[in-house]
């Protein structure tokens, strides 16, 4: 429930807004322009109706058309000029909308960089996403367009009133009676519709996720038979969809013809109160005539400026999730004096880091994740001389990657040190560590580009021919030569493109290139075919040489490679020792061991060959 | 030629969605007409006021006779043209909401069973077409499509009626008072109309290459997120943001762009708006000083003209969204038009605890090479029945045939269960009663207990508790802390895939099915466990025919029969006894299970704790 979207705020909130001060500074100019044509703006509206008055007043009335090209001169004149306002401010509105938006946008994703894994752990991808992208864009159209809307509608509100006192004041407080009524509908009627059309976004989403899981679980269904038992259960969302639906369309439907209504009440009014006085001659007909376009005219201002200020207290709960994301502080930090010696993750001082070996000792470490109840490791002590392999088994979920994360300094430990060559970790930057760790994922990431730039993220500065070095190393070559452009295929979105044994390869080539001191290798549950498998090993075989390595591993070749193997067991090491000693004992590793053993025989022994 | 009839094909399938709102539809135009037709009378109410109140003018026919009375009086006439005023725009109120709503109603109905029809489709559509499809371009049809289709029927369907009627009018209107002004009126609407309509479509691409940058940009977003890990431990953060920039930059470049355009256009139609205005009210002047027409009529003018540009501005618009509807459904239409699942007439519901026979069958997925060559074995009724193979050797192939989840075609062979051929039997009979549990089995987002009832909802709580406990998976549920009413996935509790395994397992003892089929679908269980699920099964099972697919040895030794499958060809067929006789793959297996160099090890950690 806490990643739904359901905060509201009801009243504007001055606080929530100065978050976001700093980033409407560099454009403070471009506001005070818009600010100012939509003044413009203002007044050319304000004046449109004059004519009409004037027509009537002087032309028709004393029936003659002397002036009246000049008047039409005027008149154009005040046509242009208005277009130009409406191009000026709306261009420079775009300008401010985007170039906001991508400002957020930037310090959002910059911010993201410097958050720790804990962060991403218990946050769901599309939550962050959807601050990102969503919330960004809607704070920075709301401010480029509808503060400024307000502006418009404000000035022509109080030049209207302005402009009918000074025509007439008795009449004048006849329409302006219908501007509270007409803000009261708005608000109303505003926060209503969006509160509906939040409940229909949401049954949306819910629509999106039931046709998810009716194609993800076809087969399933289809063995079941529940077909139609599905078919009854989205029938049920798609109902409360129609509904909130209809609601949000009713709300709609009934505001604008009250609003008109409104428009029409105060020309009504005008004709009574103004048309007596025309009939005793206090009051010119083109002057009654300017009236009622007024009447008419401030229903748009009014609607605008209570629509907005909704739209604006909404946008609130935008401004918060941007804003409560960029406040976010990171759960590992460099201590101050540590990034002044290496510099930060974005102004790196490599000339200060000192070479690493790659010997890791854990010492008396606890450990307990953030968001974790207990601690998962306790007192625990290890010394891992350099170049040893370390295998970590367990079944899927028994919390494998702690160790790994903790060697990463994905988190820190709870109590207790971990030293590298001897020294705590926390006295060297992140940047320092991780450039030395090579880190090889299950399922392995690659990014949508080509297959040289994903190789050549290991080493941004490697040239082309260190690229396909790296990639014949462990036998990406092969992967290359297979598509059509070589390296310069494009792999797709995360890599789709390409099996998950190439996706593998590729990104052993990625972390040869590298060439960290420090490997990690999260193994591939999924099967591989048997060719590619014996290329997977060679690879694996040299990366592992001479570097300190930790792999969670799944396969008996790599588990029986390993100097040490621990053993995982919901969420604590209950084993340690060689693969033999670990046999010899009848624990829990045995038991893995005999599942993984049956497993790969039988594949083995039937995929020989093929 | 071709796109025309995939237009009307597209028309064909979604029409029949549109049964029963028909009614619904109709009434919004009516009412929608009548909110016109009133509101464009609401100056023909000034028009009198000001002619016959202020000017003193005598009306004209009929109405002027039945108004004479009250026109004698001005304050009363004009107390009566402000009731009009409200009265009409009370009506034309009215009007407009009625004329919402059924267009609400209607479209929201019919969106509604569009996408019920959709929903049911996809589930009836046969499996090969699921696996043929990909997830995320199907639910791209199924939301994004279906709301750009709703959003036309919902909005510029009607604003198209909309559109004609109030120019009609109005024109209507203006031409009866004077044809001179009306046609200089009329002289710029082509010019704003064309501008519109060229406008919209040459922009329409530009929107596309900006929203293209937009999800371009949003999925570099989502794989620095989704790959977080391998940015931190390369290091990599300075090159992500430098990669973010790019992207970032120009996709508000472009929107900026296009935003000055569309700038360009609202004010260049402006300007010719705001000129034929000008235009309009000069001409009107003179025409009214001329004495051509009456003042009121002059300001009859004036507002009716102002009604007119608004609607031929928007109609490039609703052109332009009206092509992309189009293009939605048929998009939508392409998956309404894949065949569903359908039974032949005549369908049989035999009994299924009979032999199951597979007779020389041969079968390739989607025309690609065979997997099963030539397969040909019986499974005798009430056995367990063993398949051996390796990847790719085609076990799963055989439970997915048997399942009819893909169909083999007749001259590839035959699949019979108690001499029936499959293909003759009913559907759901068939599937029914074959209970499958696969190697990664699917657990919808509902909780415990209605996963495991899914095939059989009417189960109590007990008979439910009673599988999960064959399953061995009783335990693993209690301890969760809503018990059986824990949530499964995203919003709940994340299964291991043991645990899921046990509860598909359990899911496929309440179905009571006589052919039984586990798809190596005791990979994630322990081997104790899978001995002790193993054993609980024997006691509920009854008579069913088993049939399993696994790698381990110790599994594969308690049935009767066993199948070894090399490539596609049945290599070995018979009892564990006789192929461990035999020099074959399944005594190589075994040797090695059973032998190997571990094995040593393993004896001596034994024989040191004395077992």
């Amino acid at each position: 429930m806490g990643y739904e979207e359901e905060e509201y705020t009801a009243s504007f909130s001055l606080k929530i807004w100065k978050g976001l001060f700093p980033y409407l500074k560099p454009y403070r100019r471009m506001l005070l322009a818009i600010f100012l044509l939509n003044l413009g703006c203002a007044a050319m509206d304000i004046l449109l109706p004059q004519f009409q008055q004037y027509a009537i007043n002087h032309f028709i009335q004393s029936g003659t058309t002397g002036g009246l090209a000049l008047f039409a001169g005027v008149y154009g004149a005040v046509v242009v000029l208005q277009t130009l306002f409406v191009m000026g401010f709306t261009r420079r509105c775009i300008r401010v909308e985007m170039n906001l938006g991508r400002d957020l946008k930037r310090a959002c994703f910059v911010h993201l960089q410097t958050l720790s894994l804990s962060y991403y752990n218990t946050t769901p991808v599309g939550y962050i996403l959807s601050r990102v992208m969503n919330d960004t864009d809607r704070i920075a159209q709301i401010v480029a367009w509808n503060l400024c809307d307000m502006l418009w509608a404000a000035a022509y509100l109080v030049g209207v009133f302005a402009a009918m006192l000074a025509m007439n004041a008795r009449l004048a407080l006849a329409v302006i009676l219908v501007v509270p009524a007409l803000a009261l509908a708005t608000f109303y009627f505003q926060s209503r519709i969006l509160l509906w059309n939040r409940r229909v976004r949401r049954n949306n989403s819910r629509i999106t996720g039931a046709y998810n899981e009716g194609i993800m679980g076809a087969k399933t269904s289809k063995t079941l038979v529940t077909e139609d038992e599905n078919s009854r259960g989205f029938r049920k969302i798609s109902e409360e969809t129609r509904i909130a639906s209809v609601r949000a369309a009713r709300m709609n439907a009934l505001y604008i013809p009250l609003v008109l209504f409104l428009g029409s009440a105060a020309t009504a009014a005008v004709l009574v109160r103004g048309g007596g006085m025309v009939l005793r001659h206090t009051l010119l007909i083109g002057t009654l005539s300017a009236f009622a376009s007024y009447a008419v005219g401030i229903l748009e201002p009014v609607q605008e400026l209570a629509r907005s200020f909704s739209l604006v207290v909404a946008v609130q709960t935008n401004i918060e999730r941007v804003t409560g994301l960029l406040e976010k502080k990171p759960g590992v930090v460099d201590r101050p004096e540590v990034a002044e010696k290496y510099g930060d993750a974005f102004h790196p001082k490599r000339q200060n880091w000192e070479p690493l070996r790659g010997d890791i000792e854990f010492r008396d470490i606890s450990f307990r994740y953030p968001d974790g109840k207990e601690n998962v490791l306790e007192h625990f002590s290890l010394k891992i001389p350099a170049g040893t392999t370390v295998a970590i088994v367990g079944e899927t979920g028994a919390g494998k990657s702690t160790l790994v994360n903790l060697v990463c300094r994905f988190f820190e430990p709870t109590a207790g040190r971990i030293l590298i060559d001897g020294r705590d970790y926390r006295e060297r930057s992140q940047l320092w560590l991780h450039s030395n760790i090579g880190y090889v994922l299950q399922s392995p990431h690659l990014f949508s580009g080509t297959v040289r730039e994903n190789i050549r993220y290991g080493r941004l500065d490697a040239d082309d021919e260190e690229v396909e070095r790296a990639a014949a190393a462990v036998g990406a070559d092969r992967v290359a030569a297979r598509l059509e452009n070589g390296y310069d295929t494009c792999v797709g979105e995360g890599g789709d493109l390409l099996s998950t044994g190439e996706k593998q390869l590729i990104s052993f080539a990625r972390a040869v290139l590298a060439d960290p001191r420090i490997f990690i290798l999260d193994e591939a549950t999924s099967s591989i075919d048997t060719q590619t498998e014996q290329l997977i090993q060679a690879a694996t075989a040299r990366l592992l040489k001479g570097r300190t390595s930790f792999l969670i591993a799944h396969r008996l070749s790599t588990i029986r490679r390993a100097d040490l193997i621990l053993v995982v067991r919901d969420g604590r090491i209950v084993e340690r020792g060689t693969h033999a000693q670990l046999l010899r004992e009848r624990g829990y590793y045995r038991e893995l061991y005999l599942r993984q053993f049956e497993e790969e025989t039988a594949a083995g022994a039937l995929n020989a060959g093929t | 030629m071709k796109k025309q009839s995939k237009k009307r094909a597209a028309a064909a399938l979604i029409r029949p969605l549109l049964r029963g709102t028909g009614r619904l539809f109709a009434g919004a135009v009516v009412f929608s007409l009548l909110n016109t037709v009133l509101s464009a009378s609401l100056p023909q109410i000034i028009r009198v006021a000001v002619d016959s109140v202020f000017a003193g003018r005598p009306l004209p026919g009929r109405l002027g006779k039945l108004l004479a009375p009250v026109l004698a009086d001005p304050p009363r006439a004009l107390l009566l043209a402000a009731g009009a005023t409200l009265l009409t725009a009370a009506l034309a109120g009215l009007c407009s909401y009625l004329g919402q709503m059924g267009i609400a109603r209607g479209s929201e109905a019919f969106v509604k069973s569009l996408r019920d029809r959709l929903f049911e489709h996809i589930q009836k559509l046969p499996f090969s077409w699921h696996s043929r499809n990909q997830t995320g371009e199907i639910i791209q049809r199924c939301t994004s499509d279906v709301e750009v289709i709703r959003q036309f029927v919902s909005t510029q369907l009607l604003q198209v009626f909309r559109i004609v009627f109030l120019v009609a009018v109005s024109l209507g209107a203006m031409f009866s008072m004077d044809r001179k002004i009306s046609l200089i009126a009329c002289a710029f609407l082509p010019a704003v109309g064309a501008y519109s309509c060229v406008f919209h479509f040459k922009i329409a691409r530009r929107f596309r290459t900006a929203d293209e940058a937009e999800g371009q940009l949003s999925a570099d977003v989502q794989e620095n997120l989704t790959g977080v890990r391998v940015v931190r431990a390369f290091g990599r953060e300075r090159f992500e943001i430098g990669r973010f920039d790019k992207l970032n930059e120009r996709f508000s470049r472009l929107w900026i762009r296009l935003g000055s355009l569309l700038s360009l256009y609202w004010g260049t139609s402006d300007l010719i708006i705001g000129l034929q205005v000008l235009t309009v009210t000069v001409a009107g002047i003179a025409e009214t000083v001329g004495g051509g027409i009456t003042l009121g009529e002059f300001l009859a003018f004036v507002f009716y003209n102002s009604t007119l540009a608004w609607p031929i501005r928007s109609l490039g618009r609703v052109l332009s969204e009206m092509s992309k509807a189009g293009v939605s459904a048929e998009r939508v239409a392409e998956i309404l038009a894949a065949e569903e699942e359908k039974d032949p007439p005549g369908a049989l519901e035999p009994p299924m605890d009979g032999d199951i026979a597979f007779r020389h069958v041969t079968f390739g997925y989607g025309g690609q090479e065979p997997v099963l060559k030539g397969v040909d074995f019986t499974i005798p009724a009430g056995s367990t029945f063993a398949v051996l193979g390796g990847t790719g050797s085609g076990k799963s192939t055989l439970a997915h045939l048997l399942d009819r989840l893909y169909e083999l075609p007749p001259e590839c062979g035959s699949i019979t269960v108690g001499g029936v051929g499959i293909s003759k039997i009913k559907l759901s009979h068939l599937r029914r009663n074959v209970g499958i549990v696969l190697q990664e089995p699917f657990l919808f987002s509902r909780t415990i207990l209605e996963n495991i009832r899914a095939a059989r909802p009417g189960a109590t709580r007990e008979e439910v508790r009673r599988a999960a406990r064959a399953a061995c998976v009783d335990g693993d549920i209690e301890a969760f802390a809503d018990g059986y009413d824990t949530m499964v996935g995203e919003r709940g509790v994340t299964l291991s895939g043991g645990q899921k395994q046990r509860v598909a397992i359990a899911r496929m003892l309440l179905q009571r099915a006589p052919i039984l089929i586990f798809d190596d679908s005791l990979s994630a269980v322990d081997a104790e466990t899978d001995a002790r699920i193993r054993a609980a099964l024997r006691q509920s099972l009854g008579g069913a025919t088993v049939i399993l697919i696994s790698h381990r040895i110790t599994t594969l030794m308690q049935a009767d029969r066993i199948l070894v499958l090399d490539r596609g060809k049945v290599a070995e067929l018979g009892t564990h006894e006789e192929l461990v006789r035999r020099d074959g793959i399944y005594r190589k297996i075994y040797e090695i299970q059973m032998n190997g160099a571990d094995r040593a090890l393993l004896r001596e950690g034994e024989a040191r704790d004395g077992v």
